[in-house]
């Protein structure tokens, strides 16, 4: 779904993908869509849920009224941190990738980092579109614990880091393949064998 | 296939899982909450279920619930207990959603130390990881303090994946407990050189970061990042390191030099736009490290303005925004280069996109000189005009206030412009800066004398017109410019051309309506102007109109008199009850005018923002002592009832007494006050030339105030005030460049040239103001401190993080190793153990283990790949015992920092002749532990004549070195006072100890250590080692002191100032041990002692007894300061600075070597030197507390003198006395 929008913005040659290089502190990332509603929220700084939630709102505000051919940074949101940062984000189709950073942190980096998150989630998620991240919200923080980490950024190579995934995700299968049959071993045998009949 | 249907059923079934709840939030639009609640319901019931497959499915929706804004802090502890589930299923969620809830003040959150150090010691790598990922989100000072020593074991593991994440979770643990900055710190550096890129990018990250904070502990890195640098190939280190780089330069000005080559070639070479532009603005960075005399680096300037400005006029709106902030870093010392591309800069201004036009209005705050300051500040106005949000409206506002308002209105050509654009700012709605607006034209109207009159006309006009602004009552609104028009008029009344008809506009009822603040100011100026009106009044002898005015007072100020604000009820009835005196006098026809203006008179003048900070303390004020004798708490308590009963009686007694105290009294009251305030900096002195009497002001006449009040009516209809002025001063500029040019005609002088001169550059010298402005500067107090750190906030997380990284570590720095809790008095069991029993084991091993290392040393040089393997086994090998593993480490950074440390550093940078080396070369940082022996000055002599050969000479030499402290320090392990020793490594010097006797019986001895606290300027840190001499077992022990106002043992907290600290081990017979007292000092300007006791039990085989020992610790000046290294241009500067307070003293009959002199000085009393020329050596260290202190030794035949310079006279003076004992003591 994404893909159509994967055209780079950046006439720059991109220099994240070539090895894994932790850049920047971030102070937040955020996914929302177009009418505002959280669909991912990571903060590497505490505060309350309420504030959280008046951050991407007010987040959404600043970004969402900018037309698309500006540029991708933005100051002044004044509730996270104040004049020491900035916000960095992509529109894709639907979805806004916000990154909340420091001041004195590479920008083109972050725009990088956005791009290659996004196409890390889409393979992982083999075309991704609104609606994965939607029900995968897990899925998605664990994606995104690859590559930052205690909002400093941990992998930006894309194959490292979907190999990691894999690997993650072939272990939670063979967990659950054990937890079905200890589930099936207890109180289930019942039920179990009633739906066999079925 | 029918079974995974059945599968899928019977698990939905069992609960709903994130899946359904994402689905029903979405199907229940309507009733979102109320289906939420419901599902929280649930979520509570599937929690306090058993199994753990359950529990999960619960906590994974509930962090999904937390994404929209739900607290789920109440199920922290179900998320622990998923934390610990077996399954990486479970325990990822567990983290996860503990890495979205979880916080400092997370109360359970201590439960979890031993599940994630049972995660972090997994075999699985991704149970470890997961643990990592959580940890950096939620850290803890407890939990950083705990698991660093686990940590750290994993920056060494063998799967990269884990290793870079654990070097990057370091940089967490830093700042939650900094004390493990320095212990981890060599592992770190090691991997810099990871043969994994990952995780070497994520030391440099690491790094770069903890480098960017505190940039002067790092500089000693330089060499390696250089390497790095020049090496790497990976962009983002590049950019990581050069952004570094561009924070090291302003510190060590020839890194700068060295730096500018590679980077102008980085520029022209590269292709990525990330790293050109990180380039660029390092070599910004560089250039301003290095704008004085340097002259020929205005190519460099070039390039990168010229690279910038292909950046702006670039079609992406990313480059143009990067580009312009660029530019904002080369205008603040290279204004001139960046003023030639004005036009692309107002260009921008123009842009749609407002990131852009916020960058180009920082920009434009550079661009303006007097010519055209004018011009731009009326584009500025046009855009305030068209713009649409209120932010950016705010912030070109404030930008037209900072441009016109920079370096003193340097740039105002006329004052009249300036007032009227603020007046014309003011029709703003929706505003926030009405403040800043108000504080302009209050700063303007006090600081110009010759803008007063107009200003005051103007003011007065706003204030007939007040209503209009009134209508935005909110604080800091737009409505705040009537404070400083209401306090201009009623201040400078005596321009005012209408006063009646200002003090009527003042007192009307809708002021009533402004806010309160402002309200006091209206109602004390209506004070002043009526003031200033009835003197009018008096003078014309048109006593009618004085009393009109005075019953006008009288009817309108009970408004205010009810007011709701307690300042202006104050202040309205305090005048409203002198007013109606006055008319009481005027009835009898007493002329009052002259005393009414006595109330008011003397000039107030602007006192400097920052003065009050400057006002040195005076000597000898201590706020914090007792006035009077402290109160005794027994006699208080019983004599309280009897006062209160008295106390009544008393007061009564004292207002009775009052007014019989005589005029005599009084006017001696007065003289000495006066001469107080004569004393006093902060009592602002009415200045001889007192406002009121204007008419023999100098100012005013000579300033040819010009006639626009005549030739130009004061609003011209449909255009904009300030656009007049604009106009009249085009006008007058063309003049001047008419009558400029008719007498270079006239001259007839190398005509041509000089005409293309004019016209290239009209310079500002050229444009002559309008006014003599006469800016009054703003008063400081006298002998105001200069000081540079004003700005710094104390409450910086990044300071704690500000540690010497180059000293070498000593023992009491190590990573907590686990069972311990009580890490503070934790004593060096290992150390004190190895030292007393020498015939026991741990001293062949590591002797094998050290020579292992160092040979691995010798080939890792070449092949870091395979050092790296094997070092890691070693490394393991240490892991078992866990203290062990601290002390390789400190040791390999003892040895390598000498020589790999500042004096590399040195040698890295100085690409100056051989001379000049030479004389840097000697004792930069580290002199403390090396003063030069002649061999070694012949090795460098020999080494600096093949410059080529030099690294690889060096090199050698240092191995050479390394060799033979490396024995030395085997045989210094015998003297028990093992804790400086890797600092003295120079043969000659006998070994030396800090420890002095404190106390000994027949059961103990106790020698003792006094340190200042590196982290902390109020505290030290006391080292006390007990022995025990008897055949005994001693335990129990518990120390106590006496404390005194100023010093104070640190006990834990809920125990009382008499209880006594238990010493945290026992002594069997013949051995001793370390402890640690910390102890909290105010002031640390004298030596103080305390007394103390040591009680304890004797254990013998016969029984056991109570013992006691009383002590006196004996704190020392000398204690209080620490070993600070200092470069000379930094010591220069500070001898310079004069501030410092000077004392000197002599020595006689010394006849130690001079270098052994130094040695003592550094080692006991804690300096470092900073030059030595022959027999002559400056030094330098600081105090906790961060009190300079500077020594200059000179040794004489047999005699030593030494002048000593400190900012605390006292201090040093107790210093020298201290100094003088120890040098007389020893010789």
């Amino acid at each position: 779904m994404f893909r159509r929008n994967f055209v780079s913005i950046l006439n720059c040659q991109s220099v994240l993908r070539e090895e894994g290089c932790p850049v920047v502190m971030i102070k937040a990332i955020l996914i929302f869509n177009n009418h505002g509603k959280p669909r991912l929220s990571k903060f590497y700084e505490r505060y309350s849920e309420d504030t959280q939630q008046q951050i991407i709102r007010e987040t959404f505000h600043l970004v969402s009224k900018r037309d698309e051919n500006v540029c991708n940074f933005l100051e002044g949101g004044m509730l996270i941190g104040g004049a020491d940062n900035k916000l960095i984000y992509r529109h894709y189709a639907t979805l806004y990738f916000v990154f909340c950073v420091d001041s004195s942190e590479s920008e083109l980096g972050i725009l990088d980092l956005i791009q290659v998150f996004v196409e890390t989630l889409d393979k992982c998620f083999e075309n991704v579109c609104e609606l994965d991240l939607i029900f995968h919200v897990d899925k998605v923080h664990n994606i995104l614990a690859e590559m930052v980490m205690g909002g400093m950024v941990l992998e930006t190579n894309m194959n490292e880091i979907v190999t990691q995934i894999d690997a993650q995700s072939k272990m939670e299968k063979s967990e659950q393949r054990s937890r079905w049959t200890s589930l099936s071993s207890l109180r289930l045998c019942g039920l179990f064998a009633r739906a066999i009949q079925h | 296939m029918a079974l995974k249907i059945v599968k899928g059923s019977i698990d939905r079934m069992f609960d709903k899982n994130l899946q359904d709840l994402v689905r029903g939030i979405r199907n229940h639009k309507e009733d979102e909450a109320k289906y939420i609640s419901q599902c929280i319901d649930e979520i509570k019931q599937e929690l306090k279920q058993d199994n753990i497959a359950v529990k999960a499915n619960a906590v994974i929706k509930l962090a999904y619930l937390q994404m929209l804004g739900y607290d789920i802090s109440w199920a922290a502890f179900n998320i622990i207990e998923v934390m610990s589930s077996s399954k990486f299923t479970f325990k990822r969620i567990g983290y996860l959603t503990a890495s979205q809830c979880f916080y400092e003040g997370t109360d359970v959150i201590m439960l979890t130390t031993n599940q994630i150090r049972k995660d972090l010691s997994s075999p699985n790598q991704y149970d470890t990881g997961v643990a990592l990922t959580g940890l950096s989100c939620f850290v803890t000072p407890d939990l950083a303090r705990d698991l660093a020593n686990d940590i750290m074991t994993l920056m060494s593991h063998t799967k990269p994946y884990i290793r870079k994440k654990a070097v990057l979770i370091m940089y967490k643990v830093f700042l939650k407990y900094p004390e493990s900055l320095r212990p981890a710190f060599p592992r770190l550096k090691e991997k810099l050189e990871d043969p994994d890129s990952g995780v070497q990018s994520a030391a440099v990250n690491v790094i770069c970061e903890l480098a960017r904070r505190n940039p002067k502990n790092y500089l000693s890195l330089a060499p390696l990042f250089f390497k790095l640098m020049t090496s790497s190939t990976n962009n983002w280190v590049l950019i990581k390191i050069i952004k570094l780089f561009g924070a090291l330069t302003p510190l060590e000005p020839r890194l700068g030099k060295k730096l500018i080559e590679p980077l102008t070639n980085l520029i022209h070479s590269t292709s990525a736009m990330s790293l050109l532009y990180e380039c660029v603005n390092t070599v910004i960075a560089v250039l301003i490290s290095l704008s004085t005399g340097m002259p020929n680096h205005s190519a460099s300037i070039q390039l990168c303005v010229q690279k910038l400005r292909i950046l702006i006029e670039d079609s992406d709106q990313n480059l143009k925004y990067l580009g312009l902030l660029a530019m904002s870093k080369i205008l603040k010392t290279h204004p001139k280069s960046v003023q030639s591309h004005k036009d692309l800069i107002l260009q921008c201004l123009d842009d749609k996109d407002e990131s852009i036009r916020l960058r180009a209005l920082d920009l434009l705050y550079g661009m303006v000189s007097k010519k055209n300051l004018m011009e731009i500040v009326k584009k500025l106005m046009i855009h305030v005009d068209k713009a649409e949000g209120t932010t950016y409206r705010d912030e070109l506002l404030t930008k037209i206030i900072d441009i016109c308002s920079q370096s003193n209105y340097q740039y105002i050509t006329n004052f009249e412009w300036y007032i009227s654009i603020l007046v014309e700012l003011t029709r703003l709605e929706g505003t926030r800066h009405g403040h800043l607006i108000a504080a302009q034209m209050l700063d303007v109207a006090i600081r110009v004398k010759a803008i007063r009159a107009f200003a005051v006309s103007q003011m007065a006009m706003l204030l007939d017109n007040g209503h209009l602004l009134a209508g935005n009552m909110q604080r800091n609104g737009i409505c705040e410019v009537l404070y400083a028009a209401a306090w201009i008029c009623g201040e400078f009344s005596e321009y005012l051309q209408e006063p009646n008809q200002t003090l009527e506009a003042m007192l009307k009822s809708k002021v009533t309506t402004l806010p309160g603040h402002i309200q006091a100011v209206y109602v004390q100026n209506a004070a002043k102007l009526y003031a200033s009106v009835l003197q009018q009044n008096e003078q014309a002898g048109d006593k009618e109109a004085a009393q009109e005015i005075t019953q006008m007072l009288i009817d309108k100020l009970p408004q205010f008199v009810q007011n709701a604000d307690l300042e202006v009820q104050e202040r309205a009835s305090c005048i409203l009850q002198l007013i109606k005196y006055i008319q009481k006098l005027q009835a009898k026809d007493v002329p009052v005018a002259e005393e009414v203006m006595a109330l008011f008179a003397g000039e107030l003048n602007p006192v400097a923002p920052k003065a009050q900070k400057k006002v040195p303390l005076p000597d000898g004020l201590d706020l914090d002592a007792w006035i009077n004798d402290a109160p005794s708490e027994s006699s208080s308590d019983d004599e309280n009832p009897k006062k209160m009963i008295f106390h009544e009686e008393e007061q009564r007694n004292v207002r009775h007494r009052r007014p019989e105290i005589d005029e005599d009294e009084l006017a001696r009251r007065r003289e000495v006050r006066k001469q107080e305030q004569a004393n006093n900096p902060f009592y602002i002195k009415s200045s001889p030339s007192s406002q009121k009497n204007y008419q023999d002001a100098s100012g005013v006449d000579h300033i040819p105030v010009v006639q626009i009040d005549l030739t130009v009516p004061l609003r011209v209809p449909g255009m904009p005030l300030s656009d007049q002025y604009l106009k009249l001063e085009e006008e007058r500029r063309q003049q001047q460049k008419q009558d400029r040019q008719k007498k270079k005609k006239k001259q007839k002088k190398d005509k041509s040239k000089r005409r293309h001169d004019s016209l290239h550059t009209e310079s500002d010298e050229d444009i002559t103001p309008v006014h003599h402005v006469d800016i009054i500067t703003e008063e400081m107090p006298e002998n105001a401190l200069p000081s540079d750190d004003d700005d710094k906030d104390p409450n910086d997380p990044y300071k704690a993080l500000d540690i010497d990284l180059d000293k070498p570590l000593t023992d009491n720095e190590k990573l907590p190793a686990r069972t311990h809790r009580v890490t503070e008095k934790k004593a060096p069991e290992v150390e004190a153990a190895s030292v007393e029993d020498k015939s026991k084991k741990p001293k062949k091993a590591k002797k094998d283990k050290d020579k292992k290392k160092d040979k691995e040393k010798k080939k890792g040089k070449e092949k870091v790949s395979k050092k790296h393997k094997s070092s890691e086994n070693t490394e393991h090998e240490h892991d078992a015992p866990k203290e062990e593993i601290v002390a390789p480490a400190a040791q390999e950074e003892e040895n390598e920092k000498p020589t790999g440390g500042a004096s590399d550093m040195d040698f890295w940078l100085s690409p100056a002749p051989i001379q000049s080396k030479l004389q840097q070369e000697p004792l930069r940082n580290e002199v403390a532990s090396e003063p030069p022996e002649t061999l070694k000055e012949n090795d460098k002599k020999e080494d600096t004549k093949s410059s080529k050969h030099k690294k690889k000479k060096h090199k050698e030499k240092s191995k050479e070195e390394k060799k033979s402290k490396k024995k030395k320090h085997h045989s210094d392990e015998e003297a028990p006072e093992s804790v400086q020793n890797g600092s003295l490594e120079d043969e000659p010097l006998p070994p030396m100890s800090n420890y002095c006797l404190l106390a000994e019986d027949a059961y103990i001895k106790m020698m003792y250590d006094v340190q200042g606290n590196l982290q902390d300027g109020s505290q030290v840190v006391v080292s006390v080692i007990f022995e025990n001499q008897s055949s005994g077992y001693l335990k129990s022990m518990e120390f106590n002191v006496l404390d005194s106002l100023n010093t104070k043992l640190v006990r834990p907290e809920g125990s009382s100032i008499h209880d006594g600290l238990p010493v945290p081990f026992q002594l069997p017979p013949g051995v001793s041990n370390e402890a640690r007292f910390v102890f909290t000092v105010e002031s640390i300007v004298m030596p103080q002692k305390l007394k103390g006791t040591l009680t304890f039990i004797v254990k013998t085989d016969d029984g056991s007894s109570h013992e006691k020992l009383d002590f006196k610790l004996h704190f020392t000046c000398t204690s209080y300061m620490i070993t600070t290294p200092c470069y000379s241009d930094a010591f220069a500067k500070l001898l310079e600075s004069g501030e410092l307070k000077m004392c000197s003293m002599k020595v006689d009959g010394i006849n130690i070597s001079f270098q052994l002199l130094l040695a003592r000085i550094c080692f006991h009393h804690h300096f470092s030197v900073v030059e030595r020329i022959n027999s002559c050596a400056s030094m330098y260290s600081r105090s906790i507390q961060g009190h300079h202190m500077c020594l200059l030794v000179k040794m004489g035949d047999s005699s030593v003198s030494v002048d000593g310079k400190c900012s605390d006279s006292s201090l040093l003076g107790n210093l020298l006395d201290e100094l003088k004992q120890t040098l007389t003591e020893t010789c």
